[in-house]
């Protein structure tokens, strides 16, 4: 590890001036709250306690402030306050609120800070509580990285805690009984004469009350919904057809909006001609946006029908135009002008492989694109005193501050109604639809208008996962391995997409390395460098980011020496690592599958380990090795995220995770040609089907110390752990992705 | 023309060649039928036509003689369908977008075969895409769903 003044220069992703700035006249500005947003409009009568509780007549509103992308955190968070609120499900209404520095993420300096997440030591504690006022500072409302669960679950029990203490205090001066004698029970404080007073009833007394901040959270014994089997607050309505999404929003008075922009990310419109589109029935206009148009029509499918009628003269992509120069300049970036950073030394690496015969390998990892089932879509209203937006969105602050620089408003002004998402995966980081609506509506003051991508644009526009490749080299020594190193390059995911979002960070990226510099295992030589190779196509995060790469990557090559060595896969994995509950993670996984048992023929089995995300997770997967192909069998996953909080979302996130990352290792790539995506449509990038889905077994462990997120971290260990499988049962050592380039699934 | 849906009749002025989907969640308002690729790669807007299951984005508007039934159809939240109540108990959903198709396409197979081997299954389900990966959950609802059909 460096040097704390070091790695403070060098190294904070979220930005190096805001943290000696923030440093500086921090520690006062850090440990202030900040004012409660809801208090701005709040009725007569009603009463919020903080930032996450409103008692508004009849109803009872949790705030829970990160989006949900289906990872069902509307649900999550509202638990989390209803715990402690003594509220059962069905007594509240849900909100994601309006976005406010009040709802800045405490958990993103985790990821923020040049500390593997197993590393509890001072510096790196240290070093998180100052990225974490530095985050507070930003008031950085973030939906991503996994963080909901971290940043909401002291957070939002405190909250439920609060409102409760505070409706006791109000029970207490309604009836003149001190507050120690008084419980709280399904919505209700309960006098010592069993009298019920409802949290409604109590709610005008207790809004002329200070909030009661000196509270006691429940010893988890207690607990009646954290950890336990509850119904999705959402769960009838994702299976009726009555849950509303952005794309499904009416706003009277609204027209439908289709855009073409030029499908080489970035490049110019030089010219077009509409006239087509414009007789074409319900058309109403054609508007120009950035680097191309947007048809206005009174039908969603009558305008992309006119947008597809209009002729283009695009020009150039900005980037190199074929997918074979991508390879090419990051195969040329192994070399030490371009080396981001040296993550991780231990031992001597470089003597280790002088001293013996190294093996090498080279891996790689294609662009991906996001791809979730709603199209991106927003519905903007621009008037002269405000912007209106509803859509689903990660980052509504910067999202205020993007709209306001297009409409001439000040961030402030611009109202957004964040709604449920039909899946993101990382797409809905991004902000070009809500800033082509915005540039549209702009254009119609007083109209709503709601824009919705077509597949096809979707696809052309999603900025894909980044492309990166691995260099590896190793030796083995008395049947264990005894050295790694790993050369990773890929272009920086961070500044590509916060480049984008007005956000730039400075110093190196971790993403670049994310998945094999952090994996907490004792080898005796240990080398990972980061090589940032120059932009190539703009990319975006994809659900576990660099992980998503450097997983298969490390642990593919850490399998490929462990069966040079002629040890066990799981034995050895597990006698390397140097985290307790790394370990017990690996023996849970070995256990569940019967590790070492008797396979029938044509079967293999490969196990894999990867933390992220400050999760640890090891799968073992099994596949039959068919006539047509390989058949994935069975996934056996285990992981440790310190507490459980929803079991079984927990156990859909991580079967789901396991779907999505075998998916998309087995047939799924962005390849440019032309400068254009060559992929269109699901066909052409589908992930996974249910008829290739393999069996899963889930255990979730709490064995870790702090509480973290599952909605990552189960992806970065599928690839690798089938591509182990697939040499265990074939002999053939697949080292890229999509796996089906070299060879066949049934 | 005049469209069957879910009961009713309604009177829509629209192209021939417009997609079932499009009529449905733009003309007459049923926002529960969805849009995910408008080349039938996905099943996100399956409904039914007279008890078959179809993927609206590619059928015309001026092809439809039968009766259409929609998820909003199907059943309801205080009426439930046999499946839909599967896929409460299972809590299938992550996003819930891919759901409805998921749903719709589910009845469709249990109304032809009630009792579908692990293979009927999977074959009838697979042109439903879930980018969640709700797959081992949809499996096991739709097996509970046969046996409350069956029940029923």
């Amino acid at each position: 590890m460096g040097k704390v003044g070091k790695i403070a220069r060098r190294t904070f992703l979220i930005g190096s001036a805001a943290v000696v700035g923030g440093v500086a006249f921090g520690v006062y500005k850090a440990k202030t709250p900040y004012a409660n947003p809801n208090e701005t409009d709040l009725a007569s009568g009603a009463a919020s306690f903080n930032p996450w509780v409103v008692i508004d007549g009849d109803t009872i509103t949790l705030i829970g402030p990160h989006g949900d992308k289906g990872q069902g955190v509307a649900h999550s968070q509202a638990i989390l306050i209803a715990e402690e609120m003594d509220l059962d499900l069905g007594q509240f209404e849900t909100s994601f609120g309006k976005p406010d520095k009040a709802y800045w993420n405490s958990a993103l300096a985790d990821e923020g800070v040049p500390f593997p997440s197993t590393d509890d030591g001072f510096t790196a504690e240290t070093m998180r509580s100052i990225m974490g006022g530095v985050v507070k500072l930003m008031g950085m409302q973030i939906t991503g990285g996994s963080t909901t669960i971290p940043d909401s679950f002291d957070k939002l029990r405190r909250a439920g805690a609060v409102a409760r203490e505070t409706l006791k205090a109000a029970a207490a001066e309604k009836s003149g009984i001190n507050t120690t004698a008084l419980k709280t029970e399904s919505g209700h404080v309960i006098l010592p004469d069993g009298t019920r007073l409802s949290y409604q009833e109590l709610a005008p007394i207790a809004a002329g009350l200070e909030p009661v901040t000196d509270v006691t959270l429940r010893d988890p014994a207690e607990w009646r919904l954290i950890g336990k089997p509850t119904q999705r607050i959402d769960i009838v309505a994702k299976s009726t057809g009555t849950q509303t999404y952005g794309i499904d929003l009416d706003i009277p008075g609204q027209v439908h909006a289709a855009v073409k922009v030029n499908p080489r990310q970035g490049g110019v419109m030089n010219g077009y001609d509409a006239t087509a589109a414009l007789e074409m029935r319900g058309v109403s206009k054609v508007v120009e946006i950035t680097n191309g148009v947007a048809v206005i029509a009174d039908n969603t499918w009558r305008a992309m029908q006119a947008a597809e009628a209009i002729d283009f003269d695009w020009g150039p992509a900005p980037y190199p135009a074929e997918q074979a120069q991508h390879w090419e300049e990051i195969g040329r970036s192994f070399v030490a002008d371009r080396l981001d950073k040296t993550w991780r030394d231990d031992g001597d690496t470089a003597a280790a492989l002088s001293a013996g015969t190294p093996m090498n390998a080279e891996y790689r990892a294609p662009y991906v694109a996001h791809a979730p089932l709603e199209p991106l879509n927003a519905t903007v209203l621009v008037e002269g005193g405000g912007v209106t937006v509803w859509a689903g969105h990660q980052i509504p602050r910067q999202l205020q501050v993007l709209v306001a620089q297009i409409t001439g408003h000040d961030p402030e002004q611009v109202t957004f109604i964040n709604q449920y998402m039909g899946g993101s995966f990382g797409h809905r980081l991004e902000f070009d639809n809500i800033k082509q609506a915005a540039e549209i509506a702009n254009q119609m003051r007083g109209t709503p208008v709601k824009l919705t991508y077509s597949r096809e644009e979707d696809f052309a526009h999603d900025y894909p996962r980044h492309i990166g490749m691995a260099r590896g080299a190793g030796t083995v020594k008395d049947g264990k391995v005894e050295a790694i190193d790993l050369q990773v390059a890929m272009p920086s995911v961070i500044e590509s997409q916060m480049g984008r979002a007005q956000m730039p960070v400075p110093g190196p990226d971790s993403q670049i390395v994310a998945g094999s510099w952090n994996n907490p295992y004792n080898l005796p030589n240990y080398r990972m460098r980061g090589y940032r190779v120059p932009q190539l196509a703009p990319v975006s995060s994809w659900r576990s980011v660099g992980a998503s790469a450097n997983g298969f990557f490390f642990d593919s090559f850490l399998d490929e020496l462990i069966h040079e060595a002629g040890a066990d896969p799981m034995e050895e994995r597990i006698r390397l690592m140097g985290h307790d509950v790394s370990r017990k993670v690996l023996e849970a996984v070995a256990e569940m599958s019967s590790w070492g048992g008797e396979l029938g023929p044509n079967k293999g089995r490969g196990v894999a380990f990867v933390e992220s995300f400050g999760v640890p997770t090891a799968e073992v997967i099994e596949v039959t090795n068919t006539d047509d192909g390989i058949r994935i069998d069975k996934v056996w996953i285990a992981a440790d995220v310190g507490t459980v909080v929803d079991p079984v979302n927990f156990e859909n996130l991580m079967q789901g995770g396991v779907v999505f990352g075998l998916g998309h290792a087995i047939n799924s790539e962005i390849t440019y040609a032309g400068g254009m995506a060559e992929q269109a449509n699901y066909w052409d990038a589908e992930g996974m089907r249910l008829n290739q889905c393999p069996e899963i077994f889930v255990k979730g462990l709490e064995n870790g110390t702090k509480v973290r997120g599952i909605g990552e971290p189960p992806i970065p260990p599928a690839a690798p752990a089938l591509a182990n499988a697939i040499f265990a049962a074939t002999g053939q050592r697949i080292r890229e992705m999509p796996f089906n380039r070299h060879i066949d699934f049934v | 023309m005049k469209l069957v849906v879910d009961g009713k009749t309604h009177d829509v002025d629209v192209e021939d060649d417009m997609p079932l989907l499009w009529v449905l969640r733009d003309e007459i308002g049923i926002k529960g039928v969805k849009y995910g690729c408008g080349v039938a790669a996905c099943g996100a807007c399956t409904v039914h036509i007279d008890g078959v299951a179809v993927r609206s984005c590619q059928t015309a508007a001026g092809d439809v003689t039968g009766e259409v039934t929609t998820i909003n159809g199907l059943g309801q939240p205080d009426a439930l369908h046999a499946v839909q109540e599967a896929w409460i108990e299972h809590q299938v959903a992550q996003c819930g977008y891919c759901q409805s198709g998921q749903i719709m396409q589910a009845a469709a197979l249990l109304a032809e075969t009630p009792n579908p081997t692990d293979d009927e299954i999977d074959t009838a389900m697979s042109g439903n895409l879930c980018r969640c990966g709700t797959y081992p959950r949809i499996r096991a609802a739709v097996k509970t769903a046969a046996t409350k059909v069956q029940g029923a």
